[in-house]
């Protein structure tokens, strides 16, 4: 039996916010809806029994891929800084993040 | 009313890895800005972070060092925020299943001990650094310096359990004794790569459930952190006697005012959204690799510390100032090995050498007077070449000049006059000069002897044999 969750414009509004996009009325509509329906579809999984089974944090069945600490050349500060969006007097320039 | 402080610390530590946590750049302090950064750490698509090995080893000497278990199996997460400091958008971190839990330090508080659980320890990477004005700028913006994002950090976070400011001080103190002596992190405060933020709240005495907290960051130093602590708790005492509510926040503290102050930003709810990192495959920890870091631990303060009382017939007192650096408990054992007298050597060391030392950031190991120096200045004094006063004097000019003391003693002339015919003439010269003091002891007046060694010793310019100008004082007062 498949249930819809709950989803609300709202719950939308706070994930859109925290991935900062900004979305019209029509879009929040809209996915509010989509996802609702994406959920729904996930819920399907909690038809299984996943007592016994322990939660998987990674898909490839490998541990401890290690480097040994050592310093191989960096990029050069041009080429670092080529594609940002701007910079300045050798660093990164970003809109003012505090008031 | 009365309130009860309730203090617990998160601990950044950045490791003294040659290369970041999971890129092969530098992780040296004081490069040039933006030197130090490659694809990995500057965040660019398609690349994929690989584990610094030395940086899972650092971990674990802490973690073995402050006693804590350390599960098998601990996996890396994504702690997802906004904010230009993490080109990614996200720090890797650890949430669940962190490298180690459970562990605790000993504190000595008072001269009572308390011992503080520490409720985990995890790998996680710095941030880069954020300037909010630059010079021969006007500009309302921000810049950012991502030479230190990706050196790995480590985040220790202890329980709720330190009681006021003071023992905050002391913990960290301890905390960075121990950080230091097994040579996982520099332990600066000033230059940040040991940080420290305190959640503090207060609540009635008695009661179990707490109170509302606020976070104060910005603490740079041990003093500042007491200090800081102190206020903020005051602060809170304030708001709850005068019927108030504690306002959950973040605090910073302003050490020029002495104030902590609610840090000025858009301040939103924190959801990190964490969740396992795809690109780090989870890390094991078999018991032998435990077992292994633990058995080439190096002697921690608190054994040196009783090794050195036990051993060497130190007080606790000694014992506990020589180890405070891993440094200078070397330097004193250095000593030894060229003169094997540890109180003497103590005594030096905490008396003239540490008074040397003071407001010298270098410390112990480039001090000008190396061991074998100080030991041969010993060495002098001990074969009454010169006066214990003389070698003070003469230890100053080593500090100095850089000069052992065989050298200084030679240029100067400061060998101590242990000739009998050399010394008589001196005493002599003086009982002619102080015929009144000379008359007054013949008479009877021990107290006036000690004033005719005075002036022997201001005549020989301190260079006089104490022990065979009592003796010649003495005669030659009894042939007159």
């Amino acid at each position: 039996m498949e249930q819809t969750p709950k989803l609300t414009v709202a719950d939308v509004e706070y994930v859109a916010n925290l991935a900062r996009l900004s979305l019209t009325d029509e879009e929040k509509q809209s996915l509010t809806e989509e996802l609702a329906r994406i959920l729904a579809y996930i819920e399907k999984l909690n038809q299984l029994d996943t007592a016994e089974i322990p939660p998987t944090s990674h898909v490839l069945s490998l541990s401890n891929v290690l480097r040994e600490d050592k310093v191989a050349p960096s990029l050069r500060r041009e080429v670092a800084l080529e594609n940002a969006p701007q910079a300045e007097a050798e660093l990164f320039k970003v809109p003012k993040i505090i008031e | 009313m009365n309130y009860e402080p309730v203090i617990g610390l998160e601990i950044h530590a950045e490791l003294l890895t040659v290369s970041k946590n999971f890129c092969a750049c530098s992780a040296n302090f004081g490069q040039e800005p933006n030197t130090s950064v490659c694809p990995v750490c500057l965040g660019l698509p398609g690349v994929l972070p690989v584990l610094n090995k030395k940086a899972v080893e650092y971990s674990l000497r802490t973690a073995v060092s402050l006693d804590c278990r350390i599960p098998s199996r601990s996996i890396f997460a994504r702690k997802n925020y906004f904010y230009p400091d993490m080109p990614k958008d996200y720090q890797i971190s650890q949430y669940e299943q962190p490298l180690a839990v459970c562990g605790h330090l000993k504190i000595m508080v008072g001269g009572r001990e308390r011992d503080i659980a520490i409720e985990r320890v995890h790998l996680e990477e710095d941030t880069g650094k954020l300037f909010h004005e630059i010079p021969g700028s006007s500009d309302s913006a921000s810049w950012i310096d991502f030479n230190r994002a990706g050196i790995p950090l480590l985040e220790i976070v202890t329980e709720p359990e330190l009681r006021s400011g003071k023992e905050a001080k002391l913990f960290m103190a301890k905390l960075r004794q121990i950080l230091t002596y097994i040579g996982v992190c520099d332990g600066n405060m000033e230059e940040g790569s040991l940080r420290c933020d305190a959640n503090v709240s207060l609540r009635r005495v008695g009661e179990q459930t707490l109170g509302t907290k606020t976070e104060v960051k910005n603490v740079n130093s041990f003093r500042f952190l007491q200090r800081a602590l102190e206020y903020e708790i005051d602060r809170q005492r304030k708001v709850l006697e005068e019927g108030g509510r504690v306002v959950q926040e973040t605090r910073l503290w302003d050490a020029a005012a002495g104030v902590t102050q609610p840090m000025r930003s858009k301040e939103e709810a924190h959801d990190y959204r964490y969740f396992p990192e795809p690109d780090l495959v989870p890390l094991v920890v078999e018991e032998s690799w435990a077992a292994g870091i633990k058995a080439a631990l190096p002697e921690l303060p608190d054994q040196k510390r009783e090794r050195f009382v036990e051993r060497y017939q130190l007080p606790d007192y000694d014992a506990g100032i020589l180890t405070s650096t891993r440094e200078l408990a070397d330097y004193f054992e250095s000593c030894l090995q060229f003169y094997p007298q540890a109180k003497t050597v103590s005594n030096w060391i905490l008396g003239e050498l540490l008074r040397e030392l003071k407001g010298s950031a270098a410390g112990v190991g480039a001090c000008p007077v190396p061991p074998q120096n100080l030991a041969g200045l010993l060495r002098l004094i001990a074969n009454g070449v010169i006066s214990g006063k003389i070698g003070k004097a003469v230890f100053q000019e080593m500090y100095e000049r850089g000069l052992s003391a065989e050298t200084i003693i030679q240029k100067r002339g400061l060998t101590q006059i242990t000739d009998t015919a050399d010394l008589t003439i001196i005493v002599d010269r003086v009982i002619a000069d102080n015929p009144e003091p000379a008359a007054a002891y013949r008479a009877g007046s021990e107290r006036t002897f000690g004033f005719l060694v005075g002036q022997v010793m201001k005549a020989s310019r301190g260079r006089a044999n104490p022990k065979l100008t009592n003796q010649i004082l003495r005669e030659r007062l009894k042939q007159k």
